[in-house]
């Protein structure tokens, strides 16, 4: 399990937690998010998301 | 051959960089900044303090490691005297520098409302990282705080600074929060939760003088009243930084003029960001900048593009009462109309021709920004 973080606005993904409030499960690896989602902080699309720590 | 130089290391100079290399990894790109070059996340310098981050703590990435990741001669701490078209050459503390393009993204200055009293030139602005470590520092001994202007980073302060156990007013003279990108009912949304974490309004006024107290400032305001916090911050808005440009005879409106291939009146030369102005509008926010930086990278690898902006909603970081908001024009012809009212408001905006053309959402609705977002692009 990764966490990943919004290069613009800092936001923190964390695959273990998921985003249950959108509709992405617990366990949920990044690469299984839809392209089309976006950062809930700035809206910025999934390519522009860089991993900080494994 | 010449480098195409970039202006700027915020978020539009790395994001037209960036984007630049995931299409060519050749060409060879000079980044100048007077800053320090670190890579950090604008946005989160009004949210970061109930985060408990620091200035050192917001650096994302090093400037050091930007240049290797990026493969581009950086150089920081620089600043330009001028532009000399002509011969395509940059005159900087650093020496004078050669261009193939030149991209300008120089950012905005924050607006500062002249204010009388022995204390006006320490009334704080918080725009780049070292603005922000120094409220830190003024933050460290500081139990109150007050903030000039309710808008989108004037609030974002209130609700962080709150949260945190600082007591805030925030002076605005206008009727209720976020008056530029919405309508009253949805700004005034926000008085109530934010008032609720200790924040406390003052609208219809203004400050007026700032003078040395015992402890802190004493401030007088337009009506009269007196106020005592020990922090002054000014959160009015932004000023598009043109000097530069209207000195080397670009054309200059509000901001840099620039068309859809953020290209300016000088062909070689282009501008992006919170400097820039397309079709009348400057966007100093977030998305903008990351479509105009997409689309630029593309037109400086020698494709004919344009940008092309989607729907683009603006968060406004308010935990106490979360935002989103697709601005409509100030001078937009149209009606604003509620859907649904609850803990918060859903309005839309119905333009002339009876089409969606903005919307705000806030409270337990702005979870609804996607949806609303698709109903705006068809």
């Amino acid at each position: 399990m990764k966490v990943w973080q919004c290069v613009v606005c800092g936001f923190i993904y964390d695959e273990k937690a998921g985003m249950p409030e959108e509709g992405i499960k617990p366990g949920t690896a990044w690469a299984d998010i839809p392209e089309n989602w976006a950062c809930p902080d700035c809206g910025v699309a999934k390519a522009d998301f860089e991993m900080v720590e494994v | 051959m010449n480098p195409i130089i970039v202006l700027g290391s915020g978020l539009a100079g790395y994001t037209v960089v960036r984007e630049l290399r995931k299409l060519n990894r050749d060409i060879p790109i000079t980044l100048v900044t007077r800053d320090n070059g670190d890579y950090y996340s604008k946005p989160m310098l009004s949210n970061a303090f109930a985060q408990n981050k620091d200035a050192v703590g917001l650096v994302l990435t090093k400037a050091a490691d930007m240049a290797k990741q990026l493969d581009i001669r950086l150089l920081v701490e620089t600043d330009v005297h001028a532009i000399h078209r002509d011969s395509k050459r940059l005159d900087t503390t650093s020496g004078m520098l050669e261009y193939d393009k030149l991209v300008l993204a120089l950012g905005a200055d924050p607006i500062r409302i002249p204010l009388q009293g022995d204390a006006a030139d320490e009334v704080l602005s918080v725009n780049d990282l070292a603005d922000y470590a120094k409220l830190r520092v003024a933050l460290g001994a500081a139990k109150s705080i007050a903030i000039m202007g309710g808008g989108l980073i004037g609030c974002e302060f209130a609700n962080d600074l709150a949260t945190a156990g600082y007591t805030v007013s925030v002076i605005d003279p206008g009727a209720y929060p976020l008056a530029s990108l919405m309508p009253e009912k949805a700004g005034r949304q926000l008085l109530e939760p934010l008032s609720r974490i200790g924040v406390t309004w003052r609208f219809g006024t203004s400050v007026q003088c700032v003078n040395k107290a015992t402890s802190g400032y004493a401030l007088t305001l337009a009506d009269g009243s007196a106020m005592q916090a020990d922090i002054v911050l000014s959160a009015v808005g932004l000023r598009p930084r043109t000097q530069l440009a209207r000195d080397a005879g670009i054309t200059v409106n509000r901001g840099i003029v620039v068309d859809e291939r953020l290209c300016t009146s000088d062909t070689s030369i282009h501008a992006l960001g919170d400097c820039a102005e397309i079709e009348g509008k400057v966007l100093p926010f977030v998305l903008p900048i990351m479509h105009a930086g997409r689309a630029l990278a593309r037109v400086l690898n020698g494709e004919d593009t344009k940008v092309v902006f989607p729907a683009m909603p603006v968060v406004v970081k308010t935990p106490a009462h979360p935002v989103a908001v697709s601005p409509v024009a100030r001078d937009a012809v149209g009606v604003w109309q509620e859907l649904a009212s609850g803990r918060g408001v859903k309005m839309e905006f119905i333009d002339a021709l009876n089409k969606l053309s903005g919307f705000v959402l806030t409270g337990e609705y702005a979870g609804e920004r996607n949806e609303m977002a698709k109903r705006l692009a068809v």
